[in-house]
């Protein structure tokens, strides 16, 4: 029983507990057991919280014994993406200068899924402050992605992926920046959404490109994706740039999965050269699939897009330089240097080079670089009239379509290693991911089958308009069902055992 | 488009607070050199009367009542300190006597 426990869906390990068929301090046992059996090989979790997660379990269980209603996920395991704040485990977001470090506070996200009675089962792996896409750059080791160990899981949050991936956890959260969420959903073939800027708290994230960064919902099914975003979606005072409006209804899209009549928007700067065979073969059959169920597709263009990335890779920095320029171990985190006699500047320049990875230090002084007197109307002032430009394509797109389809990522995972030494060859996986960032607009990526030269999952991402996630959960549950109907099983099932 | 030196890195590390030693300075400044030349096509693109873009939401000042609610007491504040003295965080000395 507690080996099937694992593979369960969420929603159907919530509907178990809440009918007391299974207690959910089993459930939580049985994927510390799936953790403690598989992530030796995995590295999907920085920390493991045992104890904490069979404390939350046993206090669902207790909540149902004395006969109060259970949320729609309460009793649910999480796996958290170490960039989230949680009182009384380590938050380090793969970083030395983090080391250790336990947050006073936790989340607005953790908050709601505490709230919830998810069961948070510990902190998962990223690229140092989610910097990258493969999360080679954390500095505690990569994570390997259950498909094959010696690939990538994507990144930065290649350890929630991989967590749900390897049947750790049915649930994790992401957080996407530049495809973050979207990219390690991808190549481990699970679900992954970037909601609406605004649309999830930013409070308790620890901050990347405050313009960009969105936290999301991370699952193996359309449905588990909606249920977690309903849970960790909407307003928040302590968020000054959350949306004061009702969460759209992505539960009932999930639901229904109906798209007669919806049009689709094949992105034409999205395809074509540049994708790997196998992953625009699945493409190309996700559109005939979304056709034959009655959607119409239409052809769109985005001319702005190719510039996209150059963009992005001057605002990012521009921000992150800004925002990491707080960690100078006065306050909190690992100090390095400080002998008495080095003054403070000393000590804060010592620390930051001890504790930052190679990928944070490029990242910093390329945004040192773009903001500095001489350059900024060249390169910062430049890529922002880029971003109007970007966010003018989706508006005028999308008078044409309902929601936009492409690849999630031009090719399947690469090769731990492969990329680490080719900063820019690394950042060329987020070229389909990075416009919706930089127009704040929703996406999510699902599995679209594997690739037949390599047997590797292929990711399909759909884009909607701000504010309408819902159309992104109509459209992957309709695909979801279709494929699953034709592959006779959830594709994960098709991984090899670990 | 300028080649960015190894100078030129050691000025941005200054100001950023990177102490880097004299070999990875080589190496960044030829990684930098790369990257920058790749984003630098953003300069081709026509962007004549585009105004800026430096947020997806339209934001306006958001504001709360203004009465005392609850926060971080200074014991939480202080429990991840590196260095605490007197109820206070202790720092390295910040002024230089001539």
């Amino acid at each position: 029983m507690t080996s099937e426990l694992t593979r369960l869906s969420a929603s159907d390990t919530a509907a178990a507990v809440s009918r007391g068929e299974v207690s959910a301090v089993e459930v939580a046992q049985a994927h510390l057991d799936r953790i403690a059996a598989v992530d030796g090989q995995v590295h999907a979790f920085l920390h493991v919280d045992n104890q904490g997660a069979l404390a939350a379990a046993a206090a669902v269980d207790a909540a149902r014994a004395s006969g109060a209603g259970l949320g729609p996920l309460a009793g649910v395991p999480l796996a958290l993406k170490d960039v989230m704040t949680m009182t009384g485990v380590p938050t380090t977001c793969g970083s030395r200068l983090l080391e250790g470090w336990r947050p006073p506070y936790d989340a607005t996200v953790t908050a709601r899924l505490k709230a919830a009675g998810i069961v948070i089962l510990g902190k998962t792996n990223m690229d140092e402050f989610a910097m990258g896409s493969s999360t080679e750059h954390s500095a505690y080791g990569p994570t390997h992605n259950p498909w094959d160990l010696d690939r990538i899981p994507g990144g930065s949050g290649g350890g929630s992926a991989a967590a749900l991936a390897a049947f750790e956890a049915p649930l994790a959260i992401g957080t996407d920046t530049g495809g973050s969420i979207r990219q390690p959903a991808a190549v481990t073939g699970t679900v992954g959404v970037k909601p609406t800027y605004g649309g999830v708290s930013r409070y308790g994230l620890v901050a990347l490109a405050s313009s960009l960064d969105q936290a999301g919902p991370c699952a193996r099914t359309v449905l588990d994706t909606a249920l977690l975003h309903a849970v960790i979606a909407g307003h928040d005072p302590r968020d000054s740039t959350s949306i004061d409006a009702p969460v759209p209804p992505v539960v009932d899209a999930a639901l229904s999965g109906d798209v007669r009549g919806m049009r689709i928007g094949i992105v034409r700067e999205l395809s074509g050269d540049g994708y790997q065979a196998g992953v625009r073969q699945r493409f190309e059959e996700a559109v005939e699939i979304l056709t034959s169920l009655g959607a119409e597709p239409v052809e769109v263009s985005c001319p702005n897009f190719p510039s996209a990335l150059a963009a992005y890779y001057l605002i990012l920095p521009s921000e992150a330089s800004s925002n990491l320029a707080k960690f100078d171990g006065m306050r909190y985190g690992n100090r390095v240097g400080d002998d008495g006699e080095a003054s403070a500047e000393e000590v804060m320049a010592r620390t930051r080079a001890a504790g930052f990875g190679p990928e944070v230090i490029r990242r910093i002084m390329l945004g040192t670089y773009a903001l500095s007197a001489g350059y900024y109307d060249a390169y910062y002032g430049q890529a922002q009239k880029v971003r109007t430009l970007i966010a003018r394509d989706f508006a005028a797109a999308f008078e044409q379509c309902d929601v936009m389809l492409s690849p999630t990522a031009p090719t399947t995972a690469f090769l731990l290693g492969d990329k680490l030494d080719d900063p820019l060859a690394m950042y060329l996986n987020d070229i389909a991911t990075i416009p919706a960032n930089l127009a704040g607009t929703p996406a999510m990526s699902l599995p679209a089958g594997l690739a037949p030269e390599d047997g590797l999952p292929v990711g399909l991402q759909i884009m909607a308009p701000a504010m309408a996630d819902d159309r992104l959960y109509r459209v992957g549950a309709a695909l979801e069902s279709a494929l699953v109907d034709r592959w006779g099983h959830h594709l994960l099932e098709e991984a090899p055992a670990l | 488009m300028p080649a960015i030196t190894p100078a030129e890195v050691a000025h941005l590390a200054r100001l950023a607070r990177l102490e880097l030693p004299a070999d990875q300075l080589d190496r960044y400044a030829a990684q930098l050199e790369v990257i920058l030349s790749a984003v630098a096509t953003v300069s081709a693109v026509d962007t004549d009367d585009v105004p800026p873009t430096s947020h997806p939401l339209a934001l306006v000042n958001v504001f709360r009542p203004d009465v005392v609610s609850a926060s971080l007491g200074s014991a939480a504040a202080l429990e991840a300190a590196p260095a605490v003295e007197s109820e206070r965080f202790r720092v390295p000395r910040i002024l230089v006597e001539d």
